[in-house]
């Protein structure tokens, strides 16, 4: 990307559910192309509330957010949704068609691809996950983890300018997650990871975000971020027992 | 999460093989069993020839099961689902009109006889070639079928999250239960559905929600309303002649019976 414009710019974000409640309170948040950033905040913070305004799926709030600068309005969102990868927190949401093949083959067909990008697409997303002789396997019954990767690359193969991904470690087995790191690891793509797991922000983001009650309270290397206790502790995050960064 | 691996569920019709049976396109099959089934539901019941044309039509459909590899086990099984025909069928001689014949001392209606007889033989004959057509084709194949056939859209799509979520919901469902009995649970008697009733809301929602979910991963990949399919494979004329030959040879019992007799 040569584009001076930010991979993704969120300015002033603010927005309030139908039943009334309020969930983000003035966001701002700026990330450039090739950063990888981490988005932490206690439960109910408003992180899923945020991703889901990142591709236009929720709108109406005050605010804008811009993707390569590109703003999320209605007349974009095709292109935005291409822009913008979202891979759900449960793969089992993610994961709705037939075969696994399909399913990675689902985002760039609906972009209108001809069917040799779109194949040459599959097999490209599945073997950056590692999963390249799945194609053919219907999804149930893949393991948890396998899913996991898979969801990965139902968004890979749309080439998106950002992938984001709502709690990607969330109920992997060790080496389920030490295994979709060494994938997302090898990613040359902009990344936004929403998650509990601060070991994993620290080893694959170095810049985190902390997101309290609606707005952005931290914004810092994530090392640094890690080692401050006191700041920890005021948003509800803890390093898991017997952990220190220093 | 997921029910991973249960082989519960949908898929359980499948059975896996590599006959030439399951060799075929699923579209050409599905075109073959309905028009097999026509064949025989148009079978006259009356007829002096019916008997043997539906036997003619049994020993097409065994044959073709035997060459799929499908067991004897397997295809009794499938006509559990038919047990209602048969109770229907087992009246109808009871309880129709017209001239009656004396059967081990009961006094049976002869047209109720021939109309139940046929009645569930068609309906045998159906479920049969039903049978070997789920048991060689896998769900999702069959879907492709269905759409290449141009079924509805919407009637697809319902029948692909069937198949998708089916071991999903199935293994929600054994969990709640699981919970349940974990607790001390026993559904014995009525006051039990006071507890079954509220997790058979529980379910409805949870299934709601994930439908919601579903719906917002989709429309996050560019979804617009139209499930988006590969190029169709190219059918050659000698997979429908193979897949065809069921009904034709059923047309062909059909035709020589009613002649010769
Ligand atoms: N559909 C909805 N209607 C009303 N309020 C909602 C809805 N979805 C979420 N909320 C509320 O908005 C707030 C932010 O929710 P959100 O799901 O964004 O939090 P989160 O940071 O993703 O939490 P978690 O870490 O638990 O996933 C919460 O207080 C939640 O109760
Ligand atoms: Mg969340």
């Amino acid at each position: 990307m040569t584009t001076a414009a930010p991979s993704l710019l969120v300015d002033d974000l603010a927005f309030a559910y139908p039943d009334g409640h309020q969930a983000l309170f003035g966001v701002d948040l700026r990330i450039a192309p090739g950063e990888r950033v981490a988005l932490l905040g206690p439960n109910g913070a408003g992180k899923t509330t945020l991703v889901l305004h990142l591709n236009g799926i929720l709108r109406g709030g005050r605010g804008r957010v811009a993707v390569a600068g590109l703003p999320v309005a209605e007349a974009n969102l095709q292109e935005i949704r291409r822009r913008v990868g979202i891979v759900f927190q449960d793969p089992d949401d993610q994961l709705f068609m037939p075969t696994v093949g399909e399913d990675v083959a689902f985002g760039p067909r609906n972009m209108g691809l001809d069917e040799a990008t779109v194949t040459r697409r599959v097999t490209q997303a599945l073997e950056q996950v590692g999963m390249a002789d799945a194609a053919d396997r219907p999804p149930h019954h893949l393991s948890f983890g396998q899913r996991r990767r898979v969801a990965v690359a139902t968004v890979l193969s749309m080439q998106p300018e950002i992938l984001v991904l709502d709690e990607p470690s969330s109920n992997l087995d060790p080496a389920g997650r030490r295994e979709l790191a060494e994938v997302l690891q090898a990613l040359p793509v902009t990344l936004l990871m929403v998650t509990h797991d601060l070991p994993y922000a620290l080893q694959l983001c170095p810049r985190s975000v902390v997101l309290d009650r609606g707005v952005i309270v931290a914004d810092a290397p994530t090392r640094e971020l890690l080692a401050d206790a006191d700041r920890l502790a005021a948003h509800r995050l803890e390093l898991p027992f017997g952990f220190s960064v220093r | 999460m997921g029910a991973g691996h249960s082989a519960g569920g949908i898929s359980a019709a499948y059975v896996a093989g590599d006959s030439p049976v399951h060799r075929l396109e699923p579209h050409t099959k599905l075109v073959a069993v309905v028009a097999f089934a026509l064949v025989v539901v148009t079978t006259p019941v009356q007829a002096a020839s019916a008997p043997v044309a539906y036997a003619g039509f049994l020993a097409l459909v065994l044959g073709v099961a035997a060459v799929a590899g499908v067991r004897a086990a397997r295809l009794a099984r499938s006509l559990l689902v038919e047990l209602p025909f048969v109770f229907f069928a087992l009246l109808l001689p009871v309880v129709s009109g017209g001239p009656r014949v004396q059967v081990l001392g009961l006094s049976l209606s002869e047209h109720g006889l021939w109309t139940g007889g046929g009645l569930l033989a068609k309906a045998t004959l159906s479920v049969l070639a039903a049978t070997v057509l789920a048991a060689t084709t896998e769900p999702r194949a069959l879907l492709r079928g269905l759409q290449r056939l141009h079924l509805p859209q919407v009637l697809v799509q319902i029948l692909m999250f069937m198949v998708r979520y089916a071991d999903v919901v199935l293994g929600e469902l054994r969990r709640m239960r699981v919970a349940r009995e974990s607790r001390g649970f026993r559904p014995r008697h009525v006051g039990a559905l006071r507890v079954l009733g509220p997790a058979a809301g529980s379910l409805f929602i949870r299934s709601y929600e994930r439908g919601e979910r579903v719906h917002l991963a989709m429309l996050s990949r560019g979804f617009t309303g139209r499930l988006p399919t590969g190029p169709p494979p190219v059918v050659g004329a000698r997979s429908w002649a193979t897949a065809l030959t069921l009904p034709l040879a059923a047309a062909v019992v059909l035709g020589t019976s009613s002649l010769l007799l």
